[in-house]
């Protein structure tokens, strides 16, 4: 009478089981539990979908459809623009596999959640000592979604509805901040660089800073790769003009360069992947957000944010959820945000990797890297026919490479065939750059990788 | 029951931590010939952007971080240590094998820049789960970018935007309409995409009010947001005039996923009448919660909108999978690259693991399971069943703690402490917010029988203690690594510690 698919995730959908609890609610079918809804809306048709499978099935199943991918361990990859390729200490992926975090929901009891919110409190205070900020939540989707919500942030803080950025921006950041301040009637202002050096032009800053400026953004090291020197002078700019001052950081690269609040900064933003999460794709992310610790700031703030406290008999230290009035659940349409899940265990994978680093691991990464990406750009730039970096200004990770007399999409195709990857192309997204290519170096490449892709370039560029 | 005990292990935070000089990790080699010919980066870098000093990170040993982040798990509760109830969270069972899958370098090593051509498995993974997810939920086309259901809701409220705009009414139509048992992150995404939040109330039954909602829609009315089943865990039974009376008003109806899991196979909201349809895919696909996230908030959409939908679509053209930026009416982005890909992996080993009859399976299981819990709840006679009690729940139910606490004093939320003493998770509490002392239970299909049991004796025993001995729930928990927490003090801005250096400054 009871028919059932009998599956090792379901415990009761035993047929005799079934039955006894049908019997204590006093029913005889499990489809008089769905008489309410209308027949018409019943699906009376299997859903076109696969039929159950063994766990070996869908295990080879996956892993043959995964098999057709290539990763950067079959070929040379030196793609960043947003995601990079680090080392990921095996310390971390087996922490954030131990199931009683993984597995757990967002600590809303705070007794017996206290392993999560210790961790995210650990992140936030971290994230805090990189960026010299002092307050930080424990995450946003990503880079993208957090530089929305902070210039949403700046609006709320100054009543004001334009936010300028700098014309070297991630597009795809640049697309998605328009998508969350356009229905907010908020829009940005792009800022030209220098030609020469790529540096944000603070002529053409102080031009359209004017008291309607929310807040004015910039990138540290920027989408292209190179050191934006002139925090100090743009915080000065927006300050004078009653405008916030954000910064959007690749956190890693805080290991040798300055904090941006020494420089001034009101917000800082950033992509905290590279962090100890791997690129999976694309995602998860994690989107870091910190601002100074005014209350007027906090207040404002998105997202969820774990603070310290004690027991009510004060005899014990404890974490919990903070501010959750400025948040959806309490707020509805009036909270700073709608974020509820975020991306905690992505925060939780880079205070375990920041905690493995210390502070001279992260130091010696940083070095480590740009040592490497130094290299790269040295033993490019010897090849005829090429130029790199494009910009006369110092670089962290990722670097331009503009091609003289070939388009980078056959340069590319070239690399491939010899399982090089190359950079992003990056032609369309800045045409005055002519053919050009986003180069990212880290850690991970080695001398060996990185004298092959210079031959390979040269082998492509002088190919008779 | 109570002799659960949580781990205890009065462990210090990181920065307390380690001894200077101490290392947990070794960075890559960097050769010899890079260094001589690169010589001194911090040379390369200006002076005034130079890091003075060394951030102010603890140093420890590989060992220490080890110990400490296992302590900490330990004293964490998770679904892997027993039942979860948190009522329109979800929360079951999340299979080894997705995870395990889900930590194959052959897609944990994949750049979102590559080149189509290298990246043609994940590719095919993502466009045929977008497939599946378009049949289970009666949609056309899907979007996987979304990284959470509220993503997810902000996105279609912006595809009403386009809609709208594209008809030149979006000047006009300033209003999304939810009711007012919604979760707040609804009337929040509204705000978020530059509507107005107009709320309908809910009757007796505790279903949308059709007068009211007949009142509340006019020309300005862009769209409708939705779940169904409800919060209260009923099925909207008049959805078929709600979607009518939404349309005829020139609205779209957007479809809140995360009560999925209750019509997986049985009713598709597509089929309702629904235009928008995001699904919480860390709810209703297995997939892990992680502590807060991530999750995955992909939305459906019907014929007409697919054009809307963010860039890029992957798309197949016969040989090959591609990325598909040429869409005109497409908003653009929500965020950066593909959407979360670990997790949406995770979702397609959960999809293929259960096929067409173990998803119908798991619905089912979760309505036969909540229902028993119903029954079984109310037979102690202690927790109230607002709205309509005769009527089946679907996959969550939400008691009433009222008079139990009028007479004990006794709330819904010290009952919940009370839980945690026992080992069982707290149900959701206090929404949604038309159930006063509003206890919220999702069991989901994940736990047997005999785990219910113990979830309803728990309650049972906590009634009794209630009127014998209410301090003995108002002081817990005790059982758990700490007890009852001061909340108050952590966000009163003279008492707040949000950061290790805060507190280092308040202490010395
Ligand atoms: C009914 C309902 N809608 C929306 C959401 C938001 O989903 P998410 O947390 O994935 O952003 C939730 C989950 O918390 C929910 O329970």
């Amino acid at each position: 009478m009871v028919k059932s698919y009998r599956h090792p995730y379901i415990p009761n959908s035993d047929p005799e089981m079934k039955k006894i609890m049908l019997r204590e609610i006093g029913i005889k079918k499990i489809d008089e539990l769905y008489n309410d809804v209308p027949e018409r809306f019943l699906l009376n048709r299997r859903l076109n979908l696969p039929n159950p499978v063994s766990e070996f099935k869908v295990k080879r199943h996956i892993e043959s459809l995964l098999a057709k991918n290539r990763t950067c361990r079959d070929i040379s990859i030196f793609l960043g623009a947003g995601c990079w390729p680090h080392y990921v200490p095996a310390v971390v992926e087996n922490i954030v596999q131990r199931t009683e975090l993984l597995t757990s929901y967002t600590p809303y009891q705070p007794e017996i959640s206290q392993g999560m919110l210790q961790l995210l409190f650990e992140y936030q205070s971290m994230v805090c000592e990189l960026t010299g900020m002092d307050v930080a939540n424990s995450s946003l989707y990503g880079w993208a979604s957090a530089l929305g919500e902070a210039a949403r942030m700046a609006m709320r803080l100054t009543g004001r509805q334009e936010i300028l950025v700098p014309k070297i921006i991630h597009p795809e950041r640049y697309a998605t901040l328009e998508t969350y301040i356009g229905p907010a009637n908020m829009h940005a202002r792009k800022v030209n660089y220098m030609k020469a050096t790529g540096q944000l032009s603070l002529e053409d800053l102080e031009e359209k800073a004017s008291s309607k400026t929310a807040a004015i953004y910039i990138e540290n090291p920027s989408y292209l790769g190179f050191v934006e020197t002139g925090g100090k002078e743009v915080a000065k700019i927006a300050h004078n003009n009653g405008a916030l001052f954000i910064v959007g950081v690749n956190p890693i690269s805080l290991g040798v360069l300055k904090p941006p609040r020494d420089y001034g900064a009101d917000i800082v933003i950033g992509e905290g992947q590279p962090l100890g999460n791997h690129m999976n794709f694309g995602g998860p992310l994690l989107g870091v957000f910190a601002c100074r610790g005014e209350m007027p700031m906090i207040r404002q703030m998105p997202g969820r944010i774990i603070g310290m406290t004690t027991t009510k008999s004060e005899n014990r230290r404890g974490f919990c959820m903070v501010l959750q009035t400025r948040e959806q659940h309490i707020r509805r349409q009036t909270a700073t945000s709608n974020i509820c899940t975020n991306e905690s265990l992505c925060a939780a994978a880079s205070a375990a990797y920041l905690a493995l680093l210390g502070p001279k691991g992260l130091r010696e990464l940083c070095e480590a890297i740009m040592l490497k990406s130094y290299y790269a750009m040295k033993r490019l730039s010897e090849i005829e026919g090429l130029r790199t970096p494009v910009f006369q200004t110092p670089h962290f990770q990722e670097f331009t490479v503009n091609f003289v007399n070939k388009r980078v999409r056959d340069v590319h195709e070239e690399l491939l065939n010899n399982n090089v990857h190359g950079g992003k192309n990056i032609s369309e997204e800045f045409h005055e750059l002519g053919e050009t290519a986003l180069y990212c170096v880290t850690e991970i490449h080695s001398k060996t990788e990185i004298d092959f892709l210079a031959d390979s370039l040269e082998k492509s560029l002088h190919r008779r | 029951m109570s002799d659960f005990r949580q781990a205890q292990w009065n462990e210090p935070i990181l920065f307390e931590l380690g001894h200077k000089g101490r290392r947990g990790y070794i960075v890559p080699e960097v050769e010899k010939p890079i260094k001589q010919e690169v010589g001194d980066v911090y040379t390369l870098l200006p002076e005034k952007m130079r890091r003075k000093s060394l951030p102010k990170l603890p140093e420890l040993s590989e060992v220490e971080v080890v110990r400490h982040f296992t302590r900490l798990s330990q004293m964490n509760y998770s679904v892997d240590l027993g039942l979860y109830p948190l009522g329109s969270c979800t929360m079951k069972y999340n299979p080894r094998i997705s995870d395990f899958l889900a930590s194959l370098p052959s897609s944990t090593q994949l750049h979102p820049y590559q080149d189509e051509e290298t990246v043609q498995g994940i590719l095919e993974l993502l466009h045929t789960l977008s497939k599946w997810l378009a049949e289970i939920t009666g949609t056309k086309e899907v979007s996987l970018q979304p990284a959470a259901g509220a993503h997810g809701e902000f996105l279609g409220a912006l595809i009403m935007r386009a809609f709208h705009e594209l008809n030149d009414d979006l000047d006009k139509r300033t209003e999304l309409i939810i009711p007012d048992s919604s979760h707040g992150t609804n009337p929040a995404s509204a705000t978020m995409a530059g509507f107005n939040t107009l709320v309908v109330p809910s009757d007796k039954t505790g279903c949308i009010d059709i007068d009211a909602l007949q009142a509340a829609v006019s020309n300005r009315t862009a769209g409708l947001m939705l779940t169904n089943p409800n919060t209260l865990g009923i099925f909207e039974e008049n959805i078929q005039e709600i979607a009518g009376i939404v349309h005829d008003a020139g609205g779209l109806l957007h479809y809140d996923g995360a009560n999925l899991n209750a019509i997986l196979g049985k009713v598709r909201p597509g089929d309702m009448g629904f235009d928008i349809v995001h699904i919480n895919i860390h709810k209703t696909f297995g997939t892990p919660h992680g502590g807060g996230g991530p999750g995955a908030g992909p939305i459906g959409v019907s014929e007409q909108l697919e054009k809307f939908l963010p860039v890029p679509r992957i798309v197949n053209d016969g040989k090959s999978y591609r990325l598909d930026y040429e869409r005109p009416h497409s908003v653009g982005k929500i965020r950066s690259f593909h959407g979360n890909v670990s997790v949406l992996l995770r979702a397609y080993a959960y999809i293929l693991s259960l096929g067409a009859e173990g998803l119908k399976e798991a619905a089912e299981i979760s309505v036969l399971n909540a229902n028993y819990l119903v029954k079984k709840i109310r037979d102690l006679g202690a927790y109230e069943l607002p709205y309509d009690a005769k009527r089946p729940r679907k996959h969550e139910c939400v008691f009433s703690v009222k008079s139990l606490s009028k007479e004990t004093g006794v709330r819904a939320l010290n009952i919940s402490k009370r839980l945690l003493d026992y080992g069982i998770h707290a149900p959701t509490t206090y929404f949604p917010s038309i159930v006063e002392e509003a206890l919220m239970i999702e069991p989901t299909e994940s736990f047997e029988k005999e785990e219910l049991d113990r979830f309803v004796q728990a309650l049972r025993i906590i009634a009794e203690e209630a009127k014998a001995n209410p301090e003995l729930i108002l002081n817990a928990p005790q059982n758990t690594s700490v007890a009852r927490l001061d909340e108050v003090k952590a966000s009163h801005p003279r008492t707040m510690l949000l950061s290790w250096n805060a507190y280092v400054k308040r202490n010395v």
